[in-house]
């Protein structure tokens, strides 16, 4: 087993734990942390699977962005509200079932089908330009210019929709 | 070299924690926190298919899932915090009426 695979392995036992801790703890603001930690090592599978800009990214818009937003909206409900929310364990049982049998099933089909083939290939098309960001990003300013488009326009959609539906009734 | 399947298998534990997460939890903010796991392990698979075929593609898709992920998040949190603005709770089993 090479080192490469050896640090697969750590960082992926590893953001399996910190997600585990992410759906499990009471405290929404302690799954939160869990949640940027796990996305660090996501970020660090990523960098292992040869796609380094997908790791800067990941932690730049999830741990930076996507979970501080959320940070900041558990701070504006009330902390004690959010915390103490009271769980029904049927749910939890019927929930956990649901789950292992989707990741037993789907993981011994996976398993059978792609049993030993190596990942962590860099990419031949990405190469060609000098590297990952910079194959990325010719791709995505050539090939995949209107999913780019049709996407910066979605967000702008998201951020008019959420400006609006977060402003406070009263003020209107 | 990290075997494929091992990649596929890590991204499936995921996504069955985030599902987890999504179904059994009843603060509407591990929900949420469930569905960017979710979202996220299928980040993990299309990268892993990628470095395999050694193809830029997967990872220009994982890409355009943050996108759509930044998006759902902010929205979904606006939508969380007005509802929380009206029937002051963040317990998802109060969240049962369409009009107020």
């Amino acid at each position: 087993m090479s080192w490469t695979q050896f640090f697969f392995y750590v960082f992926a036992g590893l953001s399996l734990l910190c997600a585990l801790m992410v759906v499990t703890r009471r405290n929404a603001v302690h799954s939160a942390i869990f949640l940027i930690i796990t996305f660090f090592f996501m970020a660090a599978v990523f960098v292992i699977l040869k796609a380094e800009l997908l790791a800067a990214v990941q932690v730049l818009v999830y741990a930076g962005g996507v979970v501080s937003l959320m940070l900041y909206v558990i701070m504006l409900v009330k902390a004690e509200e959010a915390s103490q929310v009271k769980q029904n364990l049927g749910q939890i049982a019927i929930a956990a079932f649901i789950a292992l049998l989707l990741a037993l099933q789907v993981g011994s089909i996976v398993y059978l089908y792609f049993a030993q083939k190596p990942a962590g290939k860099a990419a031949v098309e990405a190469l060609k330009y000098g590297g990952n960001t910079e194959g990325i990003g010719a791709l995505l300013y050539t090939k995949y210019l209107f999913p780019f488009e049709v996407a910066s326009v979605l967000l702008l959609a998201a951020m008019v929709g959420a400006i609006v539906l977060a402003k406070n009734r009263l003020e209107r | 070299m990290v075997p494929l399947s091992h990649v596929i298998i890590y991204a499936f534990l995921m996504f069955a924690i985030g599902m987890f997460g999504a179904l059994a939890r009843r603060n509407v903010f591990i929900v949420l926190m469930g569905i960017e796991l979710m979202l996220n392990a299928v980040n993990i698979a299309l990268v892993g298919f990628s470095s395999y075929l050694g193809n830029v593609a997967g990872q220009i898709m994982a890409i355009f899932i943050i996108t759509v992920a930044a998006g759902e998040a902010a929205v979904g949190l606006a939508i969380v915090l007005s509802i929380f603005r009206n029937r002051l709770t963040v317990n998802i089993d109060s969240f049962n009426l369409l009009k107020w």
